[in-house]
């Protein structure tokens, strides 16, 4: 198989079970050079399964790919020196200080001056004064930039990081998310889990995942527009009310709240606007047409993928 | 893109120092286990060496008495005067006597048959029965080791003994219930294997199933580094505990306790390392088996027990039926406690202990191969 030398994940059809229950189904993804790609779906879907996978931590049941250009089944071993994995719950030792952690990781890829590099990499990560602070003590925050830090050490060429903001307040994610993106605009690839919608939108593409099926990708805005999804913005008194009346009609596939304003969805827009025609016309109600959230989407592709899967 | 062109084969030795360096770090960062390397030998030899320093004092015993004559009367003083023993019971009849053996009321029963005062002075050398419960044998074993010689100078002093010189009786001795009684400078030695084993495996045992445990091994494998290299880092700096604790055992063995090292120590560091490289393998198989740390205690216990049992450390080897001694053959202790009495005790020379140390050598690879073997490069 050759690969365009511009794709850094090029994977067919990944499949995997666990104890007979298929996790991941015939999945398959290409990632770019030096792109951030978003990996998003609920808890269980399969993403921290689908990331060891092309790391060689997992060999898949069925399908095959490139990773970087090498072969996930036979070429592990060259992707692992050339991939940093920033595990989903922490890794790093933490009976191990900072510098401890980072110059065993640097020892292991074989950097010519461990020490050094360790001392370079905390003052990037603006841990100066903690070295030796154990990582265990480290609050959650600084331990993701440790981890962050100590998967960006050995120079990879791709980050797997899965959920690496779990936890973390909005400024330290900011800064985290800040990080990212100078790591992709020195050519880095990224592919990064989350839950979070806003830093989904921090990524040039996105795929969504459940069931172990990959539903859709492309970017947020391709999302979106595939979707097809029709939505109202409500905005009034009562809308609680209005919620309870709403949920379950024919037609209206979704209703939320969001903030002081209702969003109301549907797949078919002339049921939509049938279902909602009682409602318009309700004092103190203001609707009014909107492009549906990325929530939006991804809460309608999930019940959409229950609906296929039981 | 990188400048680096990276080679898994080559850095073997910068990888698995990378490993070894950490593993230090964590050891000596581990205060309670840190200090447990020194605390269990040195418990244990004061806990076992202090008890086999005692010389028994007034062992509770039962006389049974089958004639009522002056000799017999003196031979009791005699044994009382040992001090070894004290007579808590006299009795005329054999069940009782029995009875108060199995319950343990007693540990030792001294039986003086019906006519053997007139069978003495008729020189026809009856017999003097002394039965003990040897089930605890270091204490029944030193008294009855005095025993012989102490009755016969004591009647030496008696009148009622025709001939002093050549021996006019027998005393046969009866060890109920465990019929080789140990001696006491055999279990210095045999505790150095002991702690060794125990320590070793349950060390390594834990050591991978720590970092499964804790999610460090995702990140671990993920790293280029090689099963070998992970068990080597893992593996070397617990064969350094495991000589500090040697030296610890046999430095206080002699202080403490005046064991003689009649053979070279070297020899005996250089077999040691093999027995240590052993029971690392075995722990670190059982650490890559074990779904958690609370299972790799278990199997460790699970393996500790019959090289307690089996090995000739608790028993004597030569008296255990022989598919028990092929199960012993089997296990690392019951090489290396021979290995350690031989070298500390009769001096021996390798020459002698060739087929241990093959032995031993052979477990090593088996242990070590089935390590790496076992160890799962991937998360499946
Ligand atoms: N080693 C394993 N053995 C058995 N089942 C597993 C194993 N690893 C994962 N699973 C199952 O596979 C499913 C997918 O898990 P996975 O961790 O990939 O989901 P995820 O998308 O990362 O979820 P989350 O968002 O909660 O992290 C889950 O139902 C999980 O229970
Ligand atoms: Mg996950």
């Amino acid at each position: 198989m050759t690969v365009a030398a511009d794709i850094a994940i090029d994977v067919h059809g990944l499949t995997k079970s666990f104890d007979g229950r298929v996790v991941v189904r015939d999945l398959s993804m290409q990632v770019k050079r030096g792109s951030i790609y978003g990996f998003l779906g609920p808890n269980g879907s399969g993403k921290t399964t689908t990331i060891r996978m092309l790391c060689g931590l997992l060999t898949p049941d069925k399908g095959d790919g490139t990773c970087l250009g090498y072969d996930i089944r036979t070429e592990a071993d060259k992707i692992k020196l050339r991939v940093g994995y920033m595990t989903q719950r922490f890794s790093l030792y933490q009976d191990l200080s900072v510098r401890e952690n980072l110059e065993f990781v640097a020892r292991l890829y074989g950097i010519p001056d461990p020490v050094g590099a360790a001392r370079a990499m905390i003052q990037r990560l603006g841990l100066q004064g903690r070295e030796e602070q154990l990582a265990g003590s480290l609050s959650g925050g600084w331990k993701q930039r440790l981890a962050l830090g100590a998967c960006t050490l050995p120079n990879p060429q791709l980050l797997l990081l899965d959920e690496p903001t779990a936890g973390v307040d909005p400024k330290a994610r900011r800064e985290f998310w800040n990080e990212i993106h100078a790591l992709a605009a020195e050519g880095l690839t990224v592919l990064v889990s989350t839950h979070y919608m806003d830093e989904a939108e921090r990524c040039h593409e996105i795929a969504y995942i459940a069931y172990g099926e990959l539903l859709v990708h492309g970017t947020v805005e391709d999302v979106i527009e595939h979707s097809a999804l029709v939505t109202y913005t409500v905005s009034g008194e009562d809308l609680n009310g209005l919620l309870h009346e709403l949920a379950g009609k024919p037609g209206i596939d979704m209703a939320a709240p969001f903030g002081t304003s209702l969003h109301v969805s549907g797949r078919d827009a002339a049921a939509l606007d049938a279902a909602i025609a009682p409602f318009r016309s309700r004092k103190g109600l203001v609707w009014a047409k909107s492009e549906p959230s990325l929530e939006d989407v991804f809460i309608d592709l999930m019940s959409r993928a229950r609906d296929n899967f039981q | 893109m990188s400048a680096r062109e990276p080679n898994i084969s080559s850095g073997f030795w910068r990888r698995t120092t990378a490993m070894l360096i950490k593993e230090f770090i964590q050891l000596r960062r581990d205060r309670v286990s840190f200090a447990m390397i020194v605390m269990i030998p040195l418990m244990q030899l004061v806990l076992f060496g202090y008890a086999i320093n005692t010389t028994p004092r007034d062992l509770p015993t039962a006389v049974l008495l089958q004639e009522s004559s002056d000799l017999g009367r003196s031979i009791l003083k005699a044994l009382e005067n040992t001090r070894y023993f004290k007579i808590t019971h006299q009795v005329t009849d054999e069940a009782e006597f029995d009875r108060l053996i199995q319950s343990g009321n007693v540990l030792f029963g001294v039986e003086i048959p019906r006519g053997f005062e007139r069978a003495l002075r008729r020189g026809e050398k009856p017999a003097l029965l002394v039965a003990a419960d040897a089930t605890d044998p270091v204490a029944a074993g030193s008294a009855l080791g005095a025993l012989n010689q102490v009755v016969r100078t004591a009647l030496q002093n008696d009148r009622a003994v025709p001939d002093a010189g050549a021996p006019s009786f027998e005393i046969r001795q009866h060890a109920r219930y465990n019929p080789a009684a140990e001696t006491a400078l055999n279990i210095v030695p045999g505790l150095v294997g002991t702690i060794l084993t125990m320590t070793m495996l349950i060390f390594t045992a834990l050591s991978v199933t720590r970092e499964i445990e804790r999610g460090t091994m995702e990140s671990l494998l993920s790293m280029p580094i090689t099963p070998i290299e992970i068990m080597l880092g893992k593996i070397v700096p617990y064969i350094i505990v495991g000589f500090v604790q040697a030296a610890l055992i046999v430095g206080t063995g002699i202080l403490l306790f005046g064991v003689p090292v009649l053979g070279s120590l070297w020899l005996l560091a250089a077999l040691s390392t093999l027995f240590i490289a052993t029971n690392l393998s075995v722990g670190y198989t059982f650490s890559t088996v074990a779904q958690n740390q609370l299972q790799a205690v278990q199997m460790s216990m699970m393996f500790f027990l019959p090289n307690i049992l089996l090995s000739g450390f608790m028993f004597p080897f030569a008296g255990m039926p022989t598919w028990a001694q092929w199960i012993g053959e089997a296990l690392p202790l019951t090489h290396y406690i021979r290995i350690v009495r031989a070298i500390m005790l009769k001096g021996s020379t390798l020459a002698e202990l060739h087929y241990d140390a093959i032995a031993l050598f052979f477990l090593m690879l088996v242990a070590m191969t089935i390590a790496v073997t076992r160890f799962r490069r991937t998360l499946d």
